[in-house]
């Protein structure tokens, strides 16, 4: 009866939270930065939930949600509206948080992930909506008494939701998955998706089926709050574990929602089924529904960027990078922008730009003190350097030889780490243009040398 | 003639002339507040040094030359409108020591207007009601008989403005809260189109429904005031970018020839003979002031308006009411009244899993067919005219005891709410034991101005509104 129970797989969904960072919440016009910020300092009958205040919806918000949509290559649909889900929490001043149920901005996309080598796969997006974050809890030892208090700085400020379709059969893939979110939203310049300020926070879907089964499991696991890979990864982890020994053992698992306890690495068990919320969705009357003309999708998708895909493939046929390093150029917007300015001024000096490419990525050169253009010149200069000047990097091995008598002593009497502090020095004597190869010939030689003498 | 009955009209002319002063005239309905409220109960808070204060300012402006539509004019609050700096109930214990921070969109368009804030007003809890007896704070009484209510659940603004206790007083129309007083205390209340005034600041009963507005003594006060209070605010999304006409202005211009449509739904039964009588008389009188017809029509949907709005209204309640949770504004759940408890309890099962689609989605499809029955109509007619209440204004006590009777005085008004259009109470006469009785004139979306303009002529030719209550 319990054929191939030992070959179980994951089923994994995946819904993120992404904090954007408008300069005004979701429906008042406070600021939306509040990290770090003196508690109920940025908050106003609107945030606070007070009696008769009104939700206004932040513009800029609602199209950064559809850009993303647009960029998870989704369905906009032409009319969409907020919804309100009732639910009790101290942290919820009006008793109902302003999401999206029925008609979000954004429906039915993908996400290609690179697997293995030349394998893609694509996990598919169900939707992604817009809704207000809530405020946060602190609890507090005050004169020896427990106190949970209430910050509002966070209430309302806008939050997307991305959920995925239950694609997801690894951990490999989850946690490239999520790496990509990370990338995306980054491109999109919507959120920086700090993780350590809560502005990226997952909840993770998972059951198991057995590997032959083509059909969804008949419950569902759902671990609430995680706020980085790391606990994402942790969670699923055990998740796994714990599920797959459990229908070995010939248990029959029940939908629940978990929490998930950061000390212990461990998901810990909060609410059966029964106990589920009944959130009570309906139209929220505040706000108008929001239709869309063809024009303003039209607009929006304009503000789409180039994205890493594209611009790998780009870089690979402009600058002559293989794959690898048109990758690693490309994983943040910033870096892949500094990149290509130095290139286009280094195909302006004759010199190869795949050189700029080695020289970022193996972090020969600290990118942060030169502009790009800076950066390919001196690379055009060490080009003439490395060629003409090997006599020079020898001066230079001796000069900081000569300097540090305790370092090379010992050096020699085995502490051969110190190798890295000789580097360091001599690049900070030739700034940055001694080549670290042949700094590391001469300088390994120099010093076995004379200790023959 | 005192003080404290002028209309606004009148009292701007004294005021703008130098007859009297600013702080006389407030003086003037202080003293009314004094000799009758604690018998009246139309004010749950007096802001008597605030108002004289502010009442010294205005004089001084006066005196400057300074021209606001409202300078120096004392006007009172329903406790639903926050106001910064002064308690605001909402006519429930819930919020009983409640000091709001912030003002209503009204409101401060009334202070920018220079108007004086005498006090705010007696209410049902939460607008829930339509009598004024379910506030916290005891029960108001109608000024023309006191042994009658006033109408709910603007209870305290239409007794205060009909007993000289203030020159304006807003209030809110979710079901019948502005019309139903203004019948009952014969005043001049307007339900507006939904969306005309912004909702910022007052506090939420059902948000699909509620307008605020004000009940004057006159059309011209109301034109006056609407003018002053209507538009786009930025902190009402639901308000569309609707052009305020110049209310006042246009106040004198001809209505020229009107059909008038006669829904057969709201005259076949259940009408007092002598309600009935005194709206057909009144509109006789408007045809033969501005030329016209009465046209028959239908409504057919009528019959499911009060379910649709019981409802949608409780859903959206049990909703709006959720954050007064116990954390926040220092009283607990239990304080609650008994009407606010069983709308939350009705709208929550309406919302809950699996009654969903038969109550909530269904409801709002009747909604649709009331606003599609409406818009038929005025394909055909220029205004609807029917009586506000189905019978004079009842005693106290005397529906307390069935909520069903009580939801039944608002069954002429409330498909106008699930509509979303405007409707104008006019007074039309007494009864022979001396009780108001007003009438609605029901326009389309944002026709406000038609329904002033036929409203003031015929005001002008029968002039109810100088009849007073012996307080
Ligand atoms: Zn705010």
């Amino acid at each position: 009866m319990k054929k191939n129970m030992a070959v179980l797989e994951p089923v994994i969904g995946l819904e993120i939270h992404l904090e954007l960072t408008t300069r005004q919440k979701m429906f008042c016009r406070c600021p939306a930065d509040h990290f770090g910020k003196e508690p109920n300092t940025q908050t106003c009958p609107v945030c606070l939930g007070l009696p008769g205040a009104l939700p206004y919806p932040n513009q800029k918000a609602i199209e950064d949600t559809v850009l993303l949509g647009l960029a998870l290559g989704c369905r906009i649909p032409k009319k969409a509206k907020f919804d309100r889900k009732n639910y009790f929490y101290p942290d919820l001043p009006k008793g109902y948080q302003i999401s999206q149920y029925d008609q979000p901005f954004a429906l039915g996309g993908g996400l290609k992930l690179k697997i293995k080598n030349e394998t893609y796969k694509t996990i598919r997006i169900n939707r992604v909506h817009l809704e207000e974050d809530t405020g946060k809890l602190v609890h507090r030892l005050i004169g020896g008494r427990d106190y949970s208090l209430i910050d509002f700085n966070r209430s309302s400020v806008p939050l997307v939701e991305v959920v995925t379709e239950p694609d997801i059969a690894s951990i490999e893939e989850l946690i490239a998955f999520g790496k990509k979110i990370h990338q995306l939203v980054r491109y999109l310049g919507i959120s920086p998706a700090d993780m350590q300020k809560g502005q990226m926070r997952f909840e993770l879907n998972l059951s198991m089926r057995p590997r032959e089964d083509r059909k969804l499991p008949d419950y569902r696991v759902e671990v609430k709050n995680l706020n980085s890979f790391k606990f994402l990864k942790a969670a699923a982890e055990y998740e796994i574990k714990r599920q797959s020994q459990a229908l070995i053992r010939g248990q029959k698992l029940l939908q629940e929602t978990r929490g998930f306890n950061e000390k212990k690495m461990i998901t810990f068990a909060q609410r059966s089924k029964e106990e589920a919320h009944d959130y009570r969705y309906f139209p929220e009357a505040d706000i108008p529904p929001i239709s869309w003309p063809e024009s303003a999708i039209r607009r929006i998708k304009k503000r789409l960027p180039e994205l890493p895909e594209a611009k790998q493939i780009r870089f690979q046929r402009d600058f002559r990078l293989n794959p690898a390093e048109a990758e690693r150029l490309t994983r943040e917007k910033s870096r892949a922008d500094y990149f290509e300015k130095a290139a286009v001024e280094a195909l302006r000096l004759k010199l190869e730009p795949a050189k700029i490419a080695r020289a970022i990525i193996n972090k020969r050169i600290e990118t942060a003190h030169f502009s790009p253009i800076q950066l390919a010149e001196r690379i055009a200069g060490q080009q003439k350097l490395n060629k003409t000047g090997r006599s020079d990097t020898t001066a230079l091995v001796e000069k900081v030889l000569a300097k540090y008598p305790g370092e090379v002593n010992r050096y020699r009497e085995g502490k051969i780490g110190l190798i890295q502090f000789f580097i360091g020095q001599i690049m900070k004597e030739s700034r940055g243009l001694a080549d670290p190869e042949i700094t590391r010939t001469i300088l390994l030689k120099k010093l076995n040398q004379e200790q023959n003498f | 003639m005192k003080l404290n009955e002028l209309t606004i009209d009148q009292a701007q002319e004294g005021l703008f002339r130098g007859d009297f002063s600013s702080v006389e005239l407030v003086r003037a309905c202080l003293a009314r507040i004094k000799k009758a409220d604690s018998r009246i109960k139309a004010f749950i808070t007096v802001c008597e040094k605030k108002a004289l204060n502010q009442a010294r300012e205005a004089d001084q402006q006066l005196r400057k030359g300074i021209k606001k539509r409202l300078l120096g004019i004392p006007v009172a609050f329903k406790d639903l409108f926050v106001t910064e700096g002064i308690k605001t109930t909402a006519g429930s214990q819930v919020l009983a020591d409640f000091i709001p921070q912030y003002d209503a969109t009204v409101v401060r368009r009334f202070k920018e207007a220079g108007a004086i804030v005498v006090g705010k007003t007696n209410l049902d809890a939460w607008g829930h009601g339509s009598s004024g007896e379910n506030s916290a704070f005891g029960a108001t009484r109608n000024p023309w008989n006191q042994e009658y209510v006033p109408g709910g659940s603007s209870s305290g603004s239409g007794a205060a403005l009909a007993a000289g206790m203030c020159l304006a007083a807003t209030g809110t129309d979710t079901g019948s809260s502005i019309r139903l007083p203004a019948s009952f205390c014969n005043l001049v209340g307007m339900k507006n189109t939904y969306g005309r005034v912004s909702r910022f600041g007052v506090i939420a009963m059902a948000s699909s429904f509620d307008c605020p507005g004000c009940l004057t003594k006159t059309v011209k006060d109301q034109a006056a005031i609407l003018e002053i209070i209507s538009g786009q605010d930025g902190a009402d999304a639901t308000m569309p970018d609707q052009k305020v006409p110049d209310y006042s202005r246009i106040l004198s211009q001809e209505t020229g020839s009107l059909k008038i449509g006669l829904p057969k739904e709201y005259f076949n039964r259940g009408i007092d003979n002598e309600v009935g009588d005194l709206v057909k008389k009144a509109i006789r009188k408007i045809i033969d002031l501005s030329g016209g017809e009465i046209i028959p029509v239908s409504l057919p949907h009528t019959k499911y308006a009060m379910p649709c709005y019981y409802i949608l209204v409780p859903s959206e309640i049990s909703s709006n009411l959720a954050r007064y949770d116990g954390i926040r504004y220092g009283r607990g759940r239990d304080k609650f009244g008994d009407e606010a408890k069983r709308r939350i309890m009705l709208g929550t099962y309406a919302l809950s899993a699996g009654y969903y689609d038969a109550f909530y989605l269904k409801a709002q499809k009747i909604r649709t067919l009331i606003k599609r029955d409406f818009e038929k109509v005025f394909s055909k007619v220029d205004v609807i005219m029917a009586p506000t209440s189905p019978t004079l204004p009842f005693k106290l006590g005397e529906k307390t005891n069935d909520p069903l009777a009580m939801y039944l005085s608002d069954i002429l008004v409330c498909p106008v709410n699930i509509a979303g259009i405007p409707a104008l109470n006019l007074p039309v006469g007494f009864s022979k034991n001396g009780l108001p009785v007003g009438m609605q004139i029901i326009g389309s979306q944002f026709s406000e101005e038609k329904l002033l303009r036929i409203g003031y002529t015929y005001e002008q030719a029968t002039e109810w509104y100088k009849i007073k209550p012996k307080i």
